[in-house]
């Protein structure tokens, strides 16, 4: 089971910006509904649907979704190089950056340094309302309060497929086994999950694709995290030239 | 006498040292009976039972832990034996169908995965490589918490991150992410 290397397509031309993936995202991961107070920035979401727009008025107003996420940057991730904890890793197996909230000491390095603000701190300890904690995963942990966050693929369900493929009695899991919540949540199809490392994967094959890209890449973090569209305006906003400001929702 | 204080002083820090050492493990942990007087060495032995006859693995790789009254009933819908024991256990549980609340001694914090499916079943690994001798024990001893983590006391037997971790590195199975055994 070694030499993975997940990733993700989405194609934001399929988004709707419904959101099914973030509260697929949110319920899936044990993400505790915000509390009273909680402000745009303090808020949890390892996976949001942000509002794009062309920046103009009138008819030549054109507006997308971009589901964000974090962008699972390759070795060099810059969250694993600020932290002084030691507490961001990448797998060496399956390429995923992985938060350890038990060694996060909460400075918040890591989430000055990511790009793509695709991290989020425990402002409260996790609190759910009365009932709803039997809806808990059991894969999942929550965290603490005063420890960083984000997304990890799903991790409990590699955790489930590799289970799943002892049970079988196989050594490797079986692709259908390992989705991740948000995949299997949006009605469009426009998310896809799969193994950058093998060519037959979908989304190997996306990533290939013309008119596919990847958020900043000029800053070499070398996200595995591809988009697409087919129009240049949104292509164009993923490479944020200089000079021009980012219409975020 | 020419030292008084230093003696004083020194006999306090021995007498502090002497009840933090042998008196704190007793103060943390509070300690409580199981709720059935229940013999492994009856079912293993006499009975000729093997750990995965109860403490089975789902067909889809999960752990099923301590069986339910279920499968206990499977066996002792009657009095199999003429013990006062297994008499308790049939009038308190079977006959009323009321699972036992088991203290699960290995039981892990709730950060931790532990895949029994990959170590028993795919590196062939014995239950008694870390429950020890459970499977032959004639009675429950009492289970201890730690009264601030709220931990099982038998973690510290053989079941800490160090233990794993021990054990991985000496099989040549080093080179992992935190996340895989953690979650």
């Amino acid at each position: 089971m070694t030499g993975k290397r997940y990733g993700m397509s989405i194609d934001i031309d399929r988004c709707t910006g419904c959101g099914a993936c973030m509260v697929a995202c949110a319920v899936e991961n044990n993400v505790p509904p915000a509390p009273e107070g909680a402000t745009d920035r303090k808020g949890i979401t390892w996976m949001r649907v942000f509002p794009v727009d062309n920046g103009r008025d009138g008819p030549d107003r054109k507006s997308v979704f971009v589901p964000m996420l974090c962008q699972q940057c390759g070795q060099d991730a810059p969250c694993v190089s600020v932290c002084p904890q030691q507490a961001v890793q990448v797998d060496p197996a399956t390429g995923i950056v992985g938060q350890m909230p038990e060694r996060c000491l909460g400075c918040r390095y890591c989430m000055a340094a990511c790009p793509y603000h695709a991290r989020y701190f425990n402002w409260w300890d996790p609190a759910w309302p009365a009932g709803m904690e039997k809806t808990l995963n059991p894969n999942v942990a929550p965290r603490m309060r005063g420890v960083v966050e984000k997304c990890n693929f799903c991790h409990g369900r590699w955790h489930a497929a590799k289970e799943r493929a002892v049970g079988r009695g196989a050594r490797e899991i079986d692709p259908a086994d390992y989705v991740p919540a948000c995949v299997e949540a949006c009605p469009t199809a426009a998310i896809r999950f799969g193994d950058l490392n093998d060519p037959r994967s979908p989304v190997a094959q996306a990533a290939q694709q013309s008119g596919s890209f990847r958020l900043l890449e000029k800053l070499g973090t070398e996200p595995k995290i591809y988009y697409h569209s087919a129009r240049e305006w949104v292509r164009e906003i993923g490479r944020a030239p200089a000079g021009k400001e980012q219409v975020h929702g | 006498m020419k030292h008084r204080s230093t003696y004083v002083f020194l006999s306090g820090v021995l007498i502090a040292l002497g009840a933090g050492w042998a008196g704190f493990p007793y103060a943390i942990y509070e300690s409580r009976p199981q709720p059935v007087d229940f013999s492994h060495k009856v079912h293993t032995g006499a009975g000729g039972m093997k750990c995965d006859d109860c403490h089975q693995l789902r067909p889809d790789g999960t752990f099923a832990g301590i069986p339910r009254l279920e499968k206990c009933a499977g066996c002792h819908a009657a009095a199999m034996g003429s013990t006062a024991e297994e008499k308790q256990f049939i009038d308190g549980y079977v006959t009323p169908k009321r699972e036992v609340a088991w203290s699960v001694y290995a039981r892990q914090p709730g950060n931790v995965y532990f895949p029994h499916g990959a170590h028993v079943k795919q590196a062939g690994l014995s239950c008694e490589r870390c429950h020890g001798k459970h499977g032959q024990t004639e009675t429950l001893r009492p289970y201890q918490e730690d009264r601030i983590s709220g931990y099982s006391r038998d973690i510290w037997r053989g079941l800490t991150m160090g233990d794993c971790v021990a054990c991985h590195e000496q099989h040549g199975i080093g080179q992992q992410g935190c996340l895989d055994c953690h979650k």
